[in-house]
């Protein structure tokens, strides 16, 4: 490194200093005179899976009451692809209600999230939560978070395998220190801790977190290219031929920096389904080594290749891998959301897709979604069947693997709990997304999860003004632009910027495939409202058949052309590489 | 005469009585009796016009007296009223021409009790029966073993208490009759004054000081000597006192438990700017409350009497609603007032209630006393609505009692915020007997709009200093609304540079909700200015947690802080959590320090005399 290196980001001390991931954790905890943990350590308690958070709506008034702010902390499970047994939903329930605000959270990345724990009882948490057999060991951090797969319910022993993969590939980038084992689940302190070696990461880990997702086509479920690193599943006949590895991918930006940028990954090439690990060391290690260090907003991945150029990261990443990468195989995707009710798959067994808003399971008014999961899981655990409950990437539920017989029961519940929301709603309401964002989100400027009922239910009146009810418009709201609920990809977005005031951004397609464009900045709901009725009148007048809602605006010139879209360098010209990703 | 006076019979402080030593160190017997002359003046005028500004008349003083003619008055006091009724007879006994001394019952050399020849005792039962923290080695000295005879006596006794207590007035009991064991003899019969202190203690006063004068005339030998004296500080007495309180604008009334908290506990600031009134931390803040102006009406309406009547009482007149609203008692029940309501409402459960072998009945209808705290008390308009009598507006004004101000500790130091003074208060608003009730004063500070005038005084507490040594080490416990004299110490021991550690122990239900000055406390442990911070919250775990069981676990270190020279104060909550925290005290020094039961106690009464153990309970 040469001496005008930049300054390290302060992150990069504490990791540094941490002895492993340690840092002051288990004195912090022990601190009765706080809520709250050392400033550096809510750092690290990231990479164990958790965030320190506070009751934004009560800090005001908890400041002059001369009381501290009401902290809490939010647990992310790791937990490839999401998928859990009814044994471990029942134990997650548990967990929340007892420890947790009463809900369980299904976030865009496949993981639960409990929200709510306060500090005495964190540790208990923890362990009741690694009794479940799922654990949270970098569910957040700068190290590889929560692998996705495709919760795709029509090809089963497709899901299988990847799922299998996905799997084995979290294990394999798993951080090797013993500190989570040791503050949390009490684990002997053996020779070595606080200095263990990590092979994929070394010891002050990675500049930024980083994301991996598998997708499994003409699906896209998992928004694929807005990962680090993406698998895309080719599959022929039936059988796994391997994957088109993606790179670069990343959606958070920071508002007026314009050295931050969301940005769709691009297709490297292809490896068959035995090199997936060594392909994926060779991606994490070039970033390991080459990511900033400086700025945390200029950290991820995407910035590496484009400070850096792609020939460049090619050849350092196939320098590691040990071989150049085959050509990308051509693949299509028709739709990023989720395909709600029953569905057949191959082996006979039937899943149902319900809608959860926002990906909050609570029990509210009558609709008891948690007591329906409750129910519909005691059963299932009792009786031992194949049933598994598998979270979508769009917060959604999908319940797998359900012999014929058992459908009926499932109905019968889903009904009288009010989980039938999928049969009803339309598919705007269907395919929201919406980040967790106030009150326990620090970095929330605006509402997000609370608004999206009824900023979907003010869209949806304008969509039956103009006889749009049906159009499958996606919607995504963000209390920032960090991008949890992916609001890039969004054909319309609303992205935080203050209390009640949105960048709207519309354009993208929805497939995954297209970055939507800033429309209009700042602007309140009524305007909002407005700008959408004179763009939806438009849409019902002018679209051709078929023509999704971000792609016509693209057409009309209403958006401009996007900044982004992905793009395989592997194919021979750009031309003909749009040709095979356009449907 | 030695030049070091007794440290431990002495009431100074010890930097006062450094300063005497200097005085005194090296003078002859006439400069010597000259200055106990003077010094005797000084208080002699102390005590003739204790609320007048200071004169510069010479006036003549007594020198000492012997003890065969003279009268002494022990008080013991808690909360101030046995100190205050001991005052009064001091002045109008020495108005009368007696030879008398007052002396704190901490402060009497017991081994005087033998040369005495008239005594008045007057003293307090708190709690279950226990005597006033100041009178703790005077009880148990009499009780023991080595009290002596004491057939040269005359002496009389005035218990003050509660009667809704069970043990009501035993410490003022159990002394009268230790007295007359002793051999004394008893001039008259005890008086046991209840809430309504002055229904028993005018008449007791009254008889005091004719029997004081019989006994002290018949007894009197040569006049001693008078030294005139002229004062050489004027005695600039404060402007505004109790009788004639300042009215202290709101600066902030402030919540300061979090909203799901059980308890609205508030943090009030009142303005003594422009009143020159000062004060210590440690002291009291007295406030003179208006009664809830809708518990009034109700007082009212249930009656069928006007408001608007005018009614003279005792030569005062005012409307009928401005009595019940600033002169008398409506929130807080006294026997007097019970029987008196019996015989009207000719209710026989009530009436046998309060008949003297009814004490179990009384207890059964006003709830056992314990229940009583946490419900809070019965009050007038339950009494009116569940045994409805009818009442003129003249007697019932003659037979509820005069409002009393409450006291509060006060939460701030002069030298960090100035001319104010701060509270912390809890609001008492529950659910009894079918309606709402609240606390006198604290809903009147709690609905205080911004501006509002306080009628406020201030109410010394020289039992509750911080050490004169700044160097020497403090421990505080102060659970609930008991941190409030902390705040001021520790805001004190920080703007003083005071060298000595602090260690704070505080409880309440929940961290979340409950933790009073929760930010304030962190802030200190981080500028040093507080030393350690222990904690106990109640409910949230299993089992409850108190700050006894704090003290228990820190028993160790808290021994050797102890043994160091530290001094221990307690505030708060005297029913139950002072005892259990005397209980821990003891378990810790017979546990850490190797000690038989006996002589723990003894370590502790040791240190209460020392004035290293102190307590603002209530």
């Amino acid at each position: 490194m040469s001496a005008a290196t930049p300054a390290l980001s302060p992150v990069e001390r504490i990791k540094t200093a941490s002895h492993r991931l340690r840092g002051t954790l288990v004195e912090s905890l022990a601190n009765p005179v706080t809520g709250a943990i050392a400033d550096d350590d809510t750092q690290l308690i990231k990479f164990h899976g958790s965030y320190q958070q506070d009751d934004r709506d009560l800090r005001e008034e908890r400041r002059a009451q001369k009381l501290e702010p009401d902290y809490s902390f939010m647990i992310r499970t790791r937990l490839p692809g999401g998928v859990v047994t009814p044994a471990q939903w029942l134990a997650l329930d548990a967990i929340a209600t007892r420890f947790a605000n009463g809900t369980l959270r299904l976030t865009t990345r496949q993981a639960f999230q409990f929200h709510g724990v306060i500090k005495r009882e964190l540790k208990t948490t923890m362990q009741a939560i690694n009794a479940a057999l799922i654990d949270t060991v970098a569910a957040c951090g700068d190290v590889n978070r929560n692998v996705m797969v495709a919760a795709n319910p029509l090809q089963s022993s497709a899901h299988a395998t990847v799922y299998a993969q996905a799997a084995r590939l979290s294990e394999f980038l798993k951080p090797k220190t013993r500190a989570y084992y040791e503050i949390w689940l009490d684990a002997e302190k053996v020779a070595g801790s606080g200095e263990e070696h990590e092979p994929i990461y070394g010891p002050v880990y990675l500049p930024r977190k980083f994301k991996i997702a598998f997708a499994v086509p003409p699906l896209n479920d998992v928004d694929v290219f807005a990962n680090d690193l993406g698998f895309i599943a080719i599959i022929e006949n039936g059988g796994l031929l391997g994957y088109n590895v993606t790179v670069g991918g990343g959606l958070g930006a920071t508002h007026a920096e314009p050295g931050t940028y969301p940005r769709l990954a691009d297709v490297l090439g292809f490896v068959s389904p035995e090199r997936v690990q060594q392909i994926a060391e060779a991606v994490v290690t070039t970033q390991r080594d080459f990511g900033g260090r400086a700025d945390r907003k200029h950290a991820r991945l995407k910035y590496t290749i484009d400070d850096r150029g792609f020939d460049w990261f090619r050849a350092e990443v196939e320098r590691r891998f040990g071989a150049p990468l085959r050509p990308a195989r051509k693949f299509s995707f028709d739709h990023s959301g989720d395909r709600f009710g029953w569905t057949e798959g191959e082996d006979a067994r039937a899943h149902l897709t319900v809608r959860i808003e926002a990906g909050r399971v609570a029990d509210r008014g009558e609709r008891t979604h948690l007591t329906a999961l409750r129910k519909i899981a005691q059963i299932h655990n009792d009786k031992i069947s194949s049933l598994s409950f598998r979270l979508t990437p769009n917060q959604n539920l999908l319940i797998a693997n359900v012999v014929s017989e058992d459908r009926a029961e499932i109905d019968a519940l889903i009904a009288e709990h009010h989980l039938d929301l999928y049969k009803t709603a339309t598919p705007l309401h269907l395919n929201a997304l919406a980040c967790v964002a106030l009150p326990t989100c620090a970095l929330a400027m605006a509402e997000a999860e609370r608004y999206l009922p009824e900023l979907t239910g003010k869209i949806e009146t304008l969509l039956d003004k103009h006889a749009l009810r049906d159009a499958p418009i996606l919607l995504r709201i963000s209390g920032c632009p960090n991008g949890c609920s992916r609001p890039y990809l969004g054909e319309i977005a609303l992205v935080g910027k203050a209390p009640g005031r949105y960048n709207l951004m519309l354009g993208a397609d929805a497939r995954g495939q297209r970055l939507n464009r800033l429309y209009r900045e700042n602007i309140a709901e009524g305007e909002i409202l407005s700008t959408l009725d004179a763009l939806f009148a438009r849409y019902a007048g002018e679209r051709v058949a078929g023509e999704g809602f971000g792609d016509f605006l693209l057409r009309a010139g209403i958006v401009a052309q996007p900044r982004s879209t992905v793009i395989s360098h592997t194919l021979a010209t750009p031309e003909q590489e749009r040709m095979e990703i356009a449907p | 005469m030695s030049a070091q006076p007794a440290r431990l019979l002495s009431p100074l402080s010890e930097d006062k009585l450094a300063l005497l030593a200097r005085l005194t160190d090296g003078l002859d017997a006439d400069s010597l009796h000259w200055v106990s002359g003077y010094i005797a003046g000084t208080a002699a005028i102390q005590r003739r016009a204790p609320l007048t500004t200071g004169t510069t008349a010479p006036v003549a003083a007594n020198v000492e007296p012997a003890p065969q003619q003279r009268l002494t008055i022990v008080y013991g006091s808690q909360t101030g009223n046995a100190k205050r009724l001991a005052e009064t007879l001091a002045q109008s006994s020495e108005a009368a021409g007696l030879q008398v001394r007052l002396v704190r019952a901490d402060a009497y050399a017991t081994r005087e009790l033998a040369h005495e020849r008239l005594l008045y005792i007057v003293i307090s039962t708190q709690g279950d029966g226990d005597p006033p923290d100041d009178a703790r080695g005077f009880v148990e000295f009499l009780a023991g073993k080595r009290a002596p005879k004491l057939n040269q006596l005359k002496f009389a006794v005035l218990g003050l208490g509660d009667s809704s207590y069970p043990q009501f007035c035993v410490i003022g009991a159990r002394l009268d009759a230790r007295l007359a064991e002793l051999g004394a003899t008893r001039l008259f019969a005890r008086g046991e004054a209840d809430l309504d202190i002055a229904t028993v203690a005018t008449p007791w006063t009254k008889q005091a000081l004719d029997h004081a004068r019989d006994v002290l005339k018949t007894d009197t030998h040569a006049s001693a000597p008078l030294a005139t004296v002229t004062p050489l500080r004027t005695n600039i007495a404060a402007p505004w006192t109790r009788e004639r309180p300042f009215a202290a604008p709101l600066l902030a009334n402030q919540r300061i438990s979090a909203r799901n908290a059980n308890k609205d506990i508030r943090h009030i600031e009142l303005s003594l700017e422009g009143s020159g009134l000062s004060y210590e931390p440690g002291d009291a803040l007295g406030v003179w409350a208006t009664n809830p102006p809708e518990l009034v009406d109700a007082v009212l309406a249930t009656l069928n009497l006007s408001g608007e009547r005018s009614i003279s009482v005792n030569n005062e007149t005012a409307s009928l609603r401005d009595w019940l609203l600033r002169k008398r008692e409506i929130t807080r029940l006294s026997k007097p007032l019970l029987v008196a309501h019996a015989q009207r409402a000719q209710h026989a459960e009530l009436e046998r209630a309060l008949s003297a072998d009814g004490k179990d009945a009384a207890r059964r209808l006003l709830g056992d006393y314990q229940l009583r705290r946490l419900l809070g008390d019965y009050q007038l308009i339950d009494l009116l609505r569940e045994f409805p009598a009818r009442w003129q507006a003249e007697d019932l004004i003659s037979a509820l009692r005069p409002l009393t101000p409450r006291m509060y500790s006060i939460a701030s130091s002069r030298k960090v915020v100035g001319d104010e003074a701060h509270l912390t208060v809890a609001r008492l608003d529950y659910e009894a007997f079918g309606t709402r009730h609240v606390g006198a004063a604290s809903q009147f500070l709690a609905t205080l709009s911004e501006d509002a005038g306080v009628p406020v005084f201030i109410e010394a507490n020289e039992r509750f200093r911080l050490p004169a040594d700044p160097a020497r080490d403090v421990i505080m416990i102060g659970p609930g609304t008991g941190i409030a004299p902390f705040r001021g110490f520790i805001q004190e021991r920080a703007e003083t540079g005071s060298a000595g550690r602090n260690w704070l122990f505080f409880g309440n239900p929940h961290f979340r909700s409950d933790f009073l000055y929760q930010v304030e406390w962190q802030r200190a442990l981080k500028n040093g200015s507080l030393h350690k911070l222990d904690l106990a919250f109640s409910r949230d775990q299993s089992e409850k947690v108190y700050v006894q069981h704090a003290l228990r676990r820190r028993g160790r270190e808290l021994y050797d802080w102890i043994q160091n020279g530290a001094h221990l104060y307690v505030c708060g909550d005297a029913t139950r959590m002072a005892a259990d925290v005397d209980n821990a005290l003891r378990e810790i020094i017979i546990e850490h320090g190797g000690m038989s039961e006996d002589d723990a106690r003894d370590v502790l009464n040791q240190l209460t005399q020392e004035r290293r153990y102190a307590r603002d309970v209530y």
